[in-house]
């Protein structure tokens, strides 16, 4: 850890055991001719000489003694620590295990957790002489077995030993120091196969542990009841209370009373460092007596860190600092003591001008979780200008780097500007390592505090130019929509990059900032002589050059916005434009932006100019980009951001005066450099102009004003999407709602995206699908399904969007559609909307390809009256074949080429697919030019359900009326007469012929 | 070119430290123990006599203890770099005999002094010991008369570099010795698997004047176009004994007139003084192996390895191989080793994990015969011995490229001392390289 603190068990065991036993003995000799040797092949030749002897030795003709044994395996040992590799010994080294002397023994494990690997042959005769020395009751053989155990680890080990140890830590006859061995082997083996160490009864007696009156059994056990707790809290909850009392019991003592465990003056600090972090891992205790006693030892804790230090040795101190660290964890991770989190605050404060480095850097760790905690904020917040000293004068990078996640954290409304220039100016010396960091920080934090926003355009510029390298993307794409949606710092802004780019040398990401807000604001500024048109574009033209292929592109764009904007530029930048440079230029994108913009400002009217480079509308609000890229990044400071995130929001993007209207507008029709602000692009635009061909029938709406408007609340499924799968269903001022299906026999799925235009939240947003009458089970099934996870927590954030998918199973046929039904506050006011989904039966159409013979077979098989449907209208302006065909096969039938003798005529086959039953469709369309007058159109389908549903015999019928519906949709040819004869099938591996007509 | 060159001791210690470029100065420390770490003390010995380590090459050469490394950041030629090592050793040797820590230690100022002198600025410049000599001396240069100064700076910088001029002999006298060291890899059955002659021709002069020398050998190449330009085949086999042979390639020094060679393949040069080696070459064809190994390994059981070796010269019986060592590898479980020979003495050495067999002498076209019986220790290990092949060393009186040395002509005109007053010695030894053959 930071604070110095290693356990004395993670010193090389081996080695110093080696050095231990043989510093004195013949040993030193060999140790020190093999150190001491002249050169590497020397040393090879001593080894290998060496290892020939004890070979010769081990040959097996001869009885060896123990001594000689040992004193063998030791070498090999040896030979192996120092890099050589050795095949052979461990026989000798496992009969060593069954030795009676403690150094035979010792030498013996120690050899075999080195050297022996788990699938050795002789695990076997290992994990016997192991049993054995467990099992007998000499405490220093069980405390070398367990050791072995723990030094191996292995799988097989754990196997063997994984019940008899819990024994062996529990049983009440055994010695102090096997115990603490049996703690620790077992956690050893628990870390290494958990699943094979399983406590369930011993638990509680483990847990007393923490009772024993030895400190060592109460230290190893902990580790042990730290690391169980950690993995299943619950079975372990009694040893919080044990716990406390414990850590009571030693914070009170005076430094004498633990005779053996006093370091320093400082009594059991490795157990109680352990005792407070198992705390950790659990709530504050509930039990208010043990809560209290719990308080009082933390003040207790604190109290003795303002005494005095009884030593001068860093020993001291070092121990009693790690308690105080860890007591400070405990009381950041409880966040429920107002009182001791201030005073730990203050402690810490005493600590962040301490001269230990360390101290300093745990210090400034220790505080940035503190900011985070309601309750000591402001106390965090008065060590500002320490901090800030820390941060221009530390010595050590990491501390400084702790300094600046500090600062980043305690920031808020009141320090802001403070922070953000002493981070500005820190940006300039700060190591490269954490300078993209920083940079994100101070761009989070100019943000999300600007209350003025020239500040944090200042801010932002000052940023790139100090540190262009390391300003990412998405920082400038960041100043550029606070621009855009900001009137007030437009002219600013422009003022300032005009000004920044003056420099000799400035970054890239300051030419592109520059050349997007000059292309957008430069006529805010160009009544200014020194910042006429002409000089906009010179300045801007000057960096061209030196800059990448994006950045190159950008600046064009820039270019033909100042045609637009300045019209006397026009033809120095049409020159520009021309030359071999941009409009021959080896990169693709370039070139077509040079020739397209060339032609387009010499061909268009400044009318369409004006148009076509209008400023840029606003950008919807979201969630800023740079802070998803610093969650990205994980900063130990970002955490507490988040967490104020939602309370910023709203001032923070300063858009409540601009309100719904303008972010209506953005989302309609704002080809965003920003390519992901709304889904719903591929939804088609309403009451726009047109985009040329695909929607066949929004230019319909337009011309004929017959037709009914689209978006009124009750309306039935609009006829559009009868031969149409996607497009917007609805959409009002505040939602927007699109719609995509697809269709596959009798199953579809329909995926409905709801669009937040506005900048505020919807609340408790609610959508339910139902299926009105019959409609209900038997005919149609609609399992709605939310994928997204956001309506869950029935939220819709302003500008964002929230998917819903929609199962459908058709069983049979059916007329009317399920209802769609969204409820949700804006603003307090409750909206509900209720619309039709566009769910219509021939969207199961299956289309059938037929020859003309068959066709007309068929037909006249079906010509029973009831098993036709006939209908005539008027269409209401000129047939259009093109269009015709495309509705037709919207439809969803096949559209049957050369079928008709009459060429006029449009014949269509198709299977309607219903879980239960088939519909075979044969449908023939007979415009008739000829008759000039003809009855008016049929009012709308609706009629033609009643209709149709009026003669209907039974429900069958009814399905052939979605397909009159979509004929409805071209009744705007001049006079038609549709025919629909149709047959049904049940769907049985038999067909039966059925007779259900109309 | 070279940025720097090192001299460590066996710790990693540097001796000597001497940077000829920027390159390597900036990172001087960290280079220099760079290649302490990563090769004098790395875990796995290191085999490559080129080490790359962070974009600086090391070329290093180890004589005894002493590691030479030549440290470079630029692409230079790694064949140069060598040469210059082993010339540097050469030198070295040359000034102050062996090559070991005490004698650099002692010498360091001679050292500094030598290596200012033949690398400037990373470039290799005259490294002729003789030439060296006349102006680094242990001495120092003392008492030296303006004109003599002059003659060394005109002697150095001039086109014969590598001999001053005036030098004068009572008996003028050529000492010429042909050493090859030949290499071969046999398997068990005798099967020849790879086997070539690496030699050199090495010669003291103790010449007076600028001599004028003329080298002839039995290359295939002169031999088969002396025959061809009249004399008849029995004149040429006659005067060159049995056979001519066929040299792969061959370097020479720097005195050999290069032009010469190329067009008529004739051998002539002005000598430096004192010792110095005149070529080096390589031969693969018809090579005499002087030694014949047959080996026979019988594993009995796990525990029992029964090993014969018979070894059989191969040369004339008039002619005495000496300082004879066979070494058969023992596996590494090797717990007891019982050894006869007729020959000789051989042992069990532990340390080298090998059966050492030496014979003093041993004339040609006898036959010797080691018999041992290898006890082992079972182990755990499932892998099995690799067998590494048995060595062999010893010294044959005899070339066995079947080099001969035709004529070494020597002319002075400006002297009155003719070819015939000149006392010339001709010593051929042959010696084992890597001799192997596997078991």
């Amino acid at each position: 850890s930071r604070a110095g603190f290693t356990g004395p068990e993670n010193l090389s065991r081996v080695n110093l055991v080696l050095v231990k036993h043989y510093s004195q003995t013949l040993y030193t000799l060999y140790i020190r001719s093999v150190y001491h040797n002249l050169s590497k092949e020397a040393e090879i030749k001593r080894i290998n000489k060496e290892l020939a002897n004890i070979r010769s030795k081990f040959k097996g003709d001869k009885a060896l003694d123990g001594y000689s044994k040992k004193k063998y395996v030791c070498k090999l040992l040896f030979i192996f620590l120092l890099g050589h590799d050795i095949d052979f010994g461990h026989m000798e080294a496992v009969n060593l295990l069954s030795s009676n002397k403690y150094t035979e023994k010792q030498i013996g494990y120690l050899f075999i957790s080195v050297l022996v690997n788990s699938n050795s042959e002789l695990i076997r005769l290992i994990n016997n002489a192991i049993k054995n020395d467990l099992s007998s009751r000499n405490p220093t053989f069980m405390c070398l077995a367990l050791h072995c155990i723990a030094n191996v680890g292995s799988r097989e080990m754990a196997e063997a030993f994984a019940g008899e140890i819990p024994r062996i830590l529990v049983a009440g006859d055994t010695m102090d120091s096997v115990k603490q061995s049996a703690a620790l082997c077992l956690l050893r083996l628990y870390k290494a196969s958990p699943d094979l160490v399983l406590m369930g009864e011993w638990t509680s007696r483990v847990v007393h542990l923490l009772n024993d009156q030895h400190m060592g059994v109460v230290t190893a056990a902990i580790s042990l009841i730290t690391c169980l707790s950690s993995k299943n809290p619950d079975e372990f909850k009694t040893c919080v209370s044990l716990a406390v009392s414990r850590l009571s019991r030693i914070v009170s003592s005076a430094s004498t009373d633990l005779q053996d465990y006093t370091y320093y003056f400082v009594p059991a600090p490795w157990l109680s460092c352990k005792l407070l972090r198992l705390l950790q891992c659990y709530p504050p205790p509930e039990d208010g007596a043990v809560k209290g006693r719990l308080v009082e030892c933390l003040e207790t804790i604190l109290n003795k860190a303002q005494e005095p230090p009884k030593s001068k040795k860093v020993q001291h101190s070092n121990a009693k600092n790690a308690i105080l660290f860890e007591a400070i964890s405990l009381i950041i991770h409880y966040d429920s003591e107002p009182n001791l989190l201030v005073r730990a605050c203050n402690q810490l404060g005493q600590f962040l001008q301490h001269r230990e480095t360390n101290l300093r850097y745990l210090a400034l760790e220790s505080m940035c979780t503190l900011a985070s905690s309601e309750f000591s904020h402001e106390a965090v917040k008065t060590h500002i200008e320490t901090v800030i000293n820390a941060l221009k004068t530390e010595r050590d990078v990491s501390v400084r780097q702790r300094a600046a996640d500090l600062l980043y954290a305690m920031c808020d409304r009141s320090n802001a500007k403070q922070i953000v220039a002493e981070m500005l100016s820190y940006l300039e010396t700060a190591d490269y390592s954490i300078r993209e960091e920083m940079v994100l920080k101070v761009a989070i934090l100019a943000e999300k505090y600007a209350v003025d926003y020239s500040w944090y355009v200042d801010t932002i510029l000052n940023l790139i130019r100090i540190a262009g390298d390391y300003v990412s993307e998405e920082v400038w794409y960041r100043v550029i929509q606070i621009v855009i949606n900001r009137d007030d710092v437009q002219g600013y802004a422009a003022k300032t990059v005009f000004e920044a780019l003056q420099a000799p040398a400035c970054h890239e990401n300051m030419v592109k900032v520059g050349g997007y807000i000059l292309g957008e604001f430069g006529n805010l500024i160009a009544g200014d002589p020194r910042s006429s048109p002409l000089v906009q574009f010179n300045l801007l033209h000057s960096k061209f050059h030196l800059c990448s292929v994006p950045t190159r592109a950008l600046l064009l764009s820039a270019y033909i916005k100042f045609i637009n904007l300045f019209p006397e530029t026009k033809a120095t930048i049409q020159e520009v434009l021309r030359s071999d440079s941009q409009i021959r230029n080896s990169d693709v994108e370039l070139q077509q932006r040079a020739v397209e913009y060339l032609k387009l400002s010499s061909i268009a009217s400044t009318d369409v100019l004006a148009t076509v480079l209008e400023e840029m509308p606003p950008f919807p609000e979201r969630e800023s980009s740079i802070l998803a890229k610093l969650k990205k990044k994980k900063g130990p400071g970002a955490v507490s951001v988040e967490l104020e995130d939602g309370k910023e929001r709203g001032e923070l993007n300063g858009g409540a005066d601009r309100g719904g209207e303008a972010a209506i507008a953005a989302s309609n029709s704002t080809p965003s450099p920003s390519s992901d602000l709304l889904g719903l692009r591929s939804a088609a635009p309403v009451g726009g102009p047109a985009p040329s061909a695909g929607s066949l029938l929004v230019d319909v709406f337009s011309e004929a004003g017959s037709a009914p408007p689209s978006a009124a609340s009750e309306d039935p499924a609009p006829p559009l999407f009868v031969c149409k799968n996607n497009g917007v269903l609805f959409e009002n001022q505040l939602l927007q709602i699109g719609i995509k299906s697809e269709y596959r026999q009798n199953l579809g799925r329909m995926y409905l995206f709801y669009g937040n235009k506005t900048s505020v939240q919807f609340v408790s947003f609610t959508t339910t699908v139902s299926c009105p009458g019959e409609l209900q089970s038997h005919i149609l099934k609609c399992i709605p399904s939310l994928t997204h996870t956001k309506p869950v927590e029935p939220l819709v954030e302003g500008g964002a969007q929230v998917q819903q998918v929609i199962n459908i199973e058709c069983l049979t046929d059916f007329v009317d559609a399920p209802l769609l039904n969204i409820k949700f506050r804006y603003g307090g006011a409750l909206q509900n909307i209720t619309l039709k989904l566009p769910v219509t039966i021939n969207k199961f159409f299956q289309p059938t390809e037929m020859a003309a013979a068959d066709f007309f077979q068929r037909w006249k098989q079906l010509s029973q009256p009831q098993q036709e449907a006939q209908k005539i209208f008027k269409a209401s302006h000129g047939m259009d074949t093109e269009v015709l065909k495309a509705k037709l096969l919207g439809l969803g039938t096949a559209l049957l080429e050369n079928v008709d003798p009459n060429p006029e005529n449009y014949v269509c086959a198709g299977v309607i697919q219903t879980k239960i039953q088939q519909v075979g469709c044969l449908l023939r369309l007979e415009p008739n030019a000829q008759a000039q007058v003809a009855p008016p159109p049929p009012p709308t389908h609706t009629h033609t359900h009643t209709h149709l549903c009026a003669h209907a015999l039974d429900s069958h019928t009814a399905s052939v009326c979605p397909s009159l519906c979509g004929s409805h949709c071209i009744t705007h040819c001049t006079h038609l007469h549709v025919i629909t004869r149709y047959c049904i099938y049940v769907k049985d591996p038999h067909r039966v012929g059925s007779s259900k007509s109309h | 070119m070279i940025g720097g060159l090192f001299i460590y001791n066996h710790k990693g210690e540097v001796l000597i430290s001497r940077v000829y470029r920027d390159d390597i100065g900036a990172t001087l420390s960290t280079s220099v123990d760079a290649f302490r770490v990563n090769v004098i003390h790395a875990r796995q010995q290191v085999r490559s006599p080129v080490t790359n380590i962070a974009r600086t090459s090391f070329f290093h050469v180890k004589r005894s203890n002493i590691w030479l490394a030549a440290v470079t950041k630029q692409n230079v030629n790694a064949a140069m770099v060598f040469e210059f090592l082993y010339k540097m050793c050469d030198v070295m040797a040359a000034y102050f005999g062996k090559i070991s820590e005490e004698n650099i230690k002692n010498n360091f100022v001679l050292i500094y002094e030598l290596l200012d002198e033949i690398l400037d600025f990373g470039y290799p410049q005259n490294s002729e010991t003789g030439a060296l000599k006349t102006f680094i001396t242990q001495q120092g240069i003392k008492g030296q008369t303006k004109e003599e100064q002059s003659q060394i700076t005109s002697q150095v910088t001039g086109q014969i570099g590598w001999r001053r001029e005036g030098i004068k002999y009572r008996r003028n006298e050529l000492f010429l010795d042909v050493l090859e060291s030949v290499n071969l890899l046999m398997s068990p059955q005798g099967q020849v698997l790879s086997a070539h002659v690496s030699g050199r021709v090495v010669m003291k002069s103790y010449l007076s004047g600028m001599p004028e020398c003329k080298f002839g050998m039995n290359d295939k190449i002169v031999i088969d176009k002396a025959g061809k330009g009249g004399v008849t085949d029995d004149v040429a086999k006659s005067t060159t004994g049995k056979q001519s042979i066929a040299i792969d390639d061959c370097t020479f020094n720097q005195c050999v007139r290069l032009s010469k060679f190329d067009s008529e393949r004739s051998i002539s040069f002005i000598p430096p003084d004192g010792e110095y080696e005149l070529m080096r070459y390589r031969t693969t064809k018809d090579i005499i192996l002087p030694f014949r190994v047959i080996p026979l390994v019988r594993e009995v059981g796990r525990t029992k390895l029964e090993v014969k070796v018979v070894i059989k010269s191969n040369f004339k019986p008039s002619l005495l191989a000496q300082k004879i060592e066979v070494r058969i590898p023992t596996p590494l479980n090797t717990s007891g080793v019982q050894v006869i020979c007729m020959k000789g003495k051989a042992k069990y050495k532990a340390s080298e994990n090998a059966i050492v067999w030496k014979i003093k002498r041993m004339a040609g076209m006898k036959e010797s015969q080691i018999s041992a019986e290898i006890e082992l220790l079972p182990t755990n290990d499932k892998k099995k011995w690799a067998r590494p092949p048995i060595s062999m060393n010893f010294e044959v009186p005899f070339a066995p490229s079947g080099l001969k040395v035709r004529y070494l002509k020597v002319f002075e005109s400006k002297l009155n001392y003719s070819d015939h007053d000149v006392i010339k010695w001709v010593r051929y030894i042959g010696r084992s390289g890597i001799y192997e053959t596997r078991c």
